[in-house]
């Protein structure tokens, strides 16, 4: 009786000041990195982390503080100080001052984990054990590396700096080098929405946009499925040599072809006009008229995606299980109501998470409306957007024709935050989808 | 599909006339392009489909005509995606490994944060990559262009990357590193040559998409020589050659027949995967 409850202290008493062990540890690293790796012992490392910890005291951390007090100011002398340099850099200098920060963290919770780990490996005296669990720990974060480095700056920093510009004043007047721009806070947003022409530009622009993405998913997806449908017919004869010339729109460079319709569709030249007239038809204004033109990208848009939706279909129709269908024949169920109660539903429970991302696609496809209508036709009173125009191709005009970097940021913040919602709601649907595993 | 049974004849020929008329509407563009890049002249306008005089001149010009040059575009835009497929697959197979196979602190928000990242288009943020470009002095170099479509590439084939590593036995891995194999080697020698067709994927993906971008590609390059094909060919169309469509269509062809045979070759491979995707989850 008197043994196991002597060890049984023991070990509490043990653990209890190796836990102390373990914060003395990790509160040396706080106070100097390495610190807390020479106290556990681990020399090498102990002496690197110093020797990283001078370095960046010496070198990074004067040129991150200058980076973040010109974030703050974003340049007094104008002339001198150059506005989106010194924006670029505080924001590079958050990024960079942010992850030093996780890694001297890193540091201390290195130096608690080994000391701890120390007291429970000095029963079996494994002195390489705390060197192989630091360097299983590592592998991870060094193959991670060179991908966390490019998304920081090509991904994440990008779009970091697009967000701040919409609390600027940068435009064609506040423009550096010869001039500065400061702070301003929610002001471009509350001009967007109080100037009469901008909000109506925007309201109209937005609805549009709303429009597009609905029609030319819901387009693509109907036509897609209908073809898909009738291709399934095992009756129908030279079906593989329908299904290829079918899939030609999808094979070939997508701005080949909206740029070929571009010509197809030409008022006064193009063939499809020519037949219309042909036809004893008057010839439609494609581009001239802000309607046609919509009619126009609508039926560009299913030319060029609906090869898609018809494959994926396909792949689909083929998975749903052949008894469903036979329990509904003999259930005296007709061909309308077996489509409406079974291959709809499974169809668009699996297609979900497609169309939502066909959906967010649509809302931003720039290159379609850029190189087939240019936006265009122009309407009267609104603010360098034409009738075409989306938000992502009316930001690209603000910002490459009227110079309004600051409204365009602003606008592109209004469309993070749908994009959002459907990111989070497609996250959600996925991983229901992934869980409920309808299909197996 | 055994409800198809039901379908009358006369169903039958309507689908037949649909179908046709589908093809016909699909075929009619292509040919038109086609004919337009035999023609004589420049403009658009063709009483015939037929081009009465048939001539390779537009196919010559574009190789000797010094005013467009069109084979650096060629060069560039093969020179851009391979690069950055290259870079897509090399960064992604580690990434993808990486979360597929270890389990560290930060590996979930990790994850997250790739899922909300890849649902914003990178044309989203055109001013700040200007920007930065520019104070990179990397403005008008492929280099540039490079980096941004790797990076952009990232969040989306990394998922791509990590499901299909997720779909291989952990058992292989651990029977290597019983045998002494190290993590290096479990990687490049066991992982690796099985995920070699999501690989594949990822390439072709990241090849394609900078290829048909044209919004960043307009943004960052400048000078006519350093163009790709996205933002010379549409140059031709758009009056600074003169509104030349029958060259346009020379070189149109040119650069989509390569796509379409790849596209066409592989086309059974992405598109099963697409549907497994879909159907398995």
């Amino acid at each position: 009786m008197r043994e196991p409850s002597r060890v049984g202290l023991g070990i509490a008493r043990s653990r209890e000041s190796s836990r102390r062990r373990a914060w003395f540890a990790s509160a040396l690293s706080i106070v100097y990195m390495g610190l807390g790796q020479l106290y556990n012992g681990e020399l090498a490392k102990g002496f690197l982390f110093a020797l990283y910890h001078t370095v960046i005291l010496t070198f990074a951390v004067p040129r991150l503080l200058r980076a973040l007090e010109g974030l703050v100011t974003l340049g007094t002398m104008e002339g001198k100080d150059n506005s989106v340099f010194l924006l670029a850099q505080g924001l590079l200098g958050v990024i960079v001052g942010g992850s030093l920060l996780v890694f001297y963290v890193l540091g201390a919770v290195d130096a608690f984990v080994v000391a701890r780990n120390k007291a429970a490996y000095q029963a079996t005296r494994s002195s390489r054990a705390p060197a192989r669990t630091f360097r299983a720990a590592a592998s991870p974060y060094i193959c991670l590396l060179p991908a966390l480095i490019l998304v920081a700056l090509t991904v994440v920093f990008p779009l970091l700096f697009g967000m701040s510009l919409a609390f600027t004043s940068y435009d064609l007047y506040n423009s550096p080098p010869a001039r500065l721009f400061q702070w301003v806070g929610l002001l471009n947003f509350k001009e967007i929405f109080q100037i009469k022409s901008w909000r109506g530009t925007f309201a109209s622009v937005l609805n549009w946009t709303v429009v597009w993405a609905i029609l030319s998913t819901f387009t693509c997806f109907a036509f897609g499925l209908l073809l898909a449908i009738l291709l399934n017919n095992p009756k129908l004869r030279f079906r593989a040599v329908i299904r290829t010339i079918l899939i030609l729109p999808w094979a070939i460079p997508g701005f080949i072809s909206t740029l070929m319709w571009g010509g197809l569709l030409n008022t006064s030249f193009g063939p499809v006009n020519l037949f219309l007239q042909r036809l004893g038809l008057q010839a439609i204004p494609w581009f001239q008229e802000v309607f046609w033109s919509r009619v126009a990208l609508v039926l560009v848009n299913l030319w060029l995606g609906f090869p898609f939706a018809m494959t994926f279909c396909t792949g689909l129709l083929q998975s749903i299980p052949e008894e469903l269908y036979d329990a509904a024949e003999v259930d005296g169920a007709t061909p309308w109501t077996r489509f409406a109660y079974i291959t709809l539903p499974m169809i668009l429970y699996a297609a979900a998470p497609i169309l939502v991302m066909q959906f967010a696609g649509n809302f931003n496809s720039f290159g379609l409306i850029y190189l087939l209508t240019g936006g265009g036709p122009p309407v009267f009173g609104r603010r360098g957007a034409g009738g075409t125009d989306i938000l992502i191709s009316w930001i690209f005009k603000m910002t490459f024709d009227l110079f309004k970097y600051n409204y365009a940021a602003a606008v592109s913040v209004l469309i993070y935050i749908p994009i959002a919602i459907i990111s989070i709601f497609n996250l959600r649907s996925t991983r229901a989808f992934r869980e409920e595993g309808m299909m197996g | 599909m055994r409800r198809m049974k039901a379908v009358s004849p006369l169903g039958l020929g309507f689908t037949y006339v649909f179908l046709l008329s589908v093809v016909a509407a699909v075929v009619f563009p292509i040919l038109w392009i086609l004919a337009c890049s035999f023609r004589s002249g420049s403009s658009l306008y063709s009483p015939t489909l037929i081009p009465r005089q048939v001539t390779v001149e537009n196919y010559v010009n574009l190789f000797t005509n010094p005013r467009f040059p069109f084979p650096h575009w060629a060069w560039n835009s093969l020179k851009v995606c391979g690069a950055s497929a290259l870079g897509a697959v090399v960064i992604t197979a580690f990434t993808g490994y990486a979360f597929s196979r270890f389990r560290f602190p930060g590996r979930r928000s990790g994850l997250m944060g790739l899922l909300v990242l890849q649902m914003f288009p990178g044309s989203m943020a055109m001013v700040a990559i200007y920007v930065l470009l520019n104070a990179l002095n990397l403005l008008d170099t492929h280099l540039g262009l490079i980096l941004v479509y790797t990076g952009g590439a990232i969040p989306f084939s990394m998922w791509l990357a990590k499901g299909y590593i997720d779909a291989i036995p952990r058992s292989l891995d651990e029977a290597a590193l019983i045998d002494g194999a190290n993590t290096w080697q479990v990687f490049w020698q066991i992982v690796m040559p099985l995920a070699r067709p999501i690989l594949a994927v990822i390439a072709l993906l990241n090849f394609i998409g900078p290829f048909n971008d044209y919004l960043l590609a307009r943004i960052v390059l400048t000078s006519d020589v350093n163009k790709t094909l996205a933002v010379g060919l549409r140059d031709f169309v758009t009056g600074q050659y003169d509104k030349n469509w029958t060259q346009f269509a020379a070189g149109s062809l040119l650069t989509s027949i390569p796509i379409m045979v790849l596209f066409l070759l592989l086309q059974k491979h992405f598109i099963s995967g697409l549907v497994k995707g879909a159907t398995k989850g």
